[in-house]
């Protein structure tokens, strides 16, 4: 579904931060980034969204080069997709509204988007709280609301940067819980980054292990954790790698 | 205490003045209004796509305008109402449309005071909007029109204070609007062009400081009314 070829990418002009990273997701694979902080795992998201342009290197969805699109194209590929950030980034309005946005900017008539968001508030658990105030979520109920605020539109690929960082145990649990609902009730394709090796080893389906800016290895979830070849994998997996 | 005594004469005037519905005071009330809400109605109208613009495009001469639009914040108003006066008088490029000395002078000459305080503080509210929702909103498939009306709305507090900002100072504007307007009233004292300070500035003139600060109250009171009104529209906006 998902394909990366020869990926190369910085803010900088003389500092590369993605170096011909090479990689595929096929439909309905969850798959997890792993690596450590400023390995360029966000980046890579971001390239998927359009948000930024790759120096070299094509970035296919269903054979379809996301550089070459324009306008109308761009936008209705950027409607396939979707994405949560790591902190959630709510419109300072209520659970609903913020729920329904991404209906609203499709048109959708009003009883379509309020049944979807009925739904979409069953599925996060927080049905109470619909007019609640973006602003008085705790941290786990709003990276909730912004998995459902992205889900609602039913995208064929959710991106979900490290959506469970700074959250406690229980909140964590929860999340997971959620995207692995997504992943197999609705046959989403996930591509999430996770520097919690615990995490994609328990959600995903393939696994890649980004550092330095290289896409060191990757491959499904249970031979990347038993049988890795590189060392730093290795090295990352054991916990040696101190990042 | 005895020093104070005037402050009690300027607020029973005030207060009676408003309960006797005075003609010439409601009249001049009428006009003080009438011209500010103009003005902050077509100051808005230009500030509104400059901010924008301002924030969302980067384009040669974007820094050089940022920076007009700050001195323009600061802007002496008898600068202002001497272009303005230069403007329209009868040798003026606009001389032709009759318009010194009449309540349109006066819109014009608040529009240029209060517009670069509008879109000075609208575009420090638009940068303050979080990147990160902005792209949240691209990321769920909202288009340039549609990313523009969330940011827009995630600034509304601070849009709604350069409102608030641009409409003080129109409302408080004395020395363009003398210059322009010309502070007249008919023979039976209802204004023609004639404000609430400006209005204050003939009492005073006359040495009637009591009946000047009795208007001066009132427009106080006026501003407050207005900004508790804009208060409430910002707690409706924010739910």
């Amino acid at each position: 579904m998902i394909t990366v070829e020869d990926l190369y990418f910085g803010y900088q002009a003389d500092r590369p931060i993605l170096a011909g990273i090479n990689f595929s997701v096929a439909r309905g694979d969850l798959f997890a980034l792993m690596g450590p902080s400023g390995s360029g795992k966000t980046t890579i998201l971001r390239l998927f969204n359009l948000f930024i342009t790759p120096w070299h290197g094509r970035i296919l969805l269903d054979k379809v080069d996301l550089q070459r699109l324009t306008g109308k194209e761009r936008l209705g590929m950027q409607r396939r997709m979707a994405m949560v950030f790591e902190a959630p980034a709510l419109f300072n309005t209520s659970v609903a509204a913020n729920i329904a946005y991404g209906l609203k900017v499709r048109h959708e008539k009003r009883a379509t988007i309020n049944n979807a968001v009925q739904e979409m508030l069953a599925l996060i658990g927080l049905q109470k709280i619909a007019r609640k105030s973006s602003s008085l979520l705790s941290r786990g109920e709003a990276q909730r609301v912004a998995i459902a605020r992205a889900m609602i539109v039913r995208p064929e690929i959710l991106f979900l940067d490290e959506p469970t960082a700074n959250l406690d145990p229980h909140n964590v649990s929860r999340i997971e819980e959620l995207i692995r609902t997504v992943n197999e009730q609705f046959g989403t394709t996930i591509v999430m980054t996770t520097h919690n090796m615990g995490q994609a080893r328990r959600l995903a389906t393939t696994v890649g292990f980004l550092y330095d800016g290289q896409l060191v290895e990757w491959g499904d979830t249970k031979t990347i954790f038993t049988a890795a070849v590189d060392e730093r994998t290795t090295a990352f997996i054991s916990g040696d790698l101190v990042c | 205490m005895e020093s104070f005594h005037f402050l009690w004469v300027s607020l029973t005037q005030a207060v009676s003045l408003l309960l006797r519905l005075d003609p010439p005071l409601i009249s001049i009330i009428d006009v003080s209004l009438r011209v500010a809400f103009t003005a902050l109605l077509i100051g808005s109208a230009i500030a509104i796509p400059i901010a924008v613009l301002l924030t969302s495009k980067n384009f040669p001469g974007r820094q050089f305008l940022r920076m007009l639009i700050n001195v323009g914040m600061g802007l002496p108003s008898v600068i202002a109402g001497v272009v303005v006066l230069l403007l329209l008088t009868a040798r003026g490029p606009f001389g032709a449309f009759n318009l010194l000395w009449t309540p349109t002078a006066m819109v014009i000459s608040q529009t240029v005071l209060i517009t670069p305080l509008i879109t000075g503080v609208m575009i420090s509210s638009l940068l303050g909007v979080d990147q990160r929702v902005k792209d949240a909103a691209v990321s769920l498939g909202a288009n340039r029109a549609q990313r523009a009306l969330v940011i827009l709305r995630e600034a509304h507090y601070g849009m709604l204070t350069a409102l608030m900002a641009g409409f003080g100072r129109a409302i408080a504007e004395v020395g363009s609007v003398i210059m322009v307007g010309g502070n007249i009233a008919w023979a039976d004292g209802i204004s023609h062009t004639r404000t609430l300070t400006t209005a204050m500035i003939l009492e005073v003139r006359r040495g009637n400081f009591e009946q000047a600060l009795a208007l001066g109250i009132i427009l106080l009171t006026l501003v407050l009314v207005v900004n508790w009104i804009a208060i409430w529209l910002q707690r409706r906006a924010g739910r």
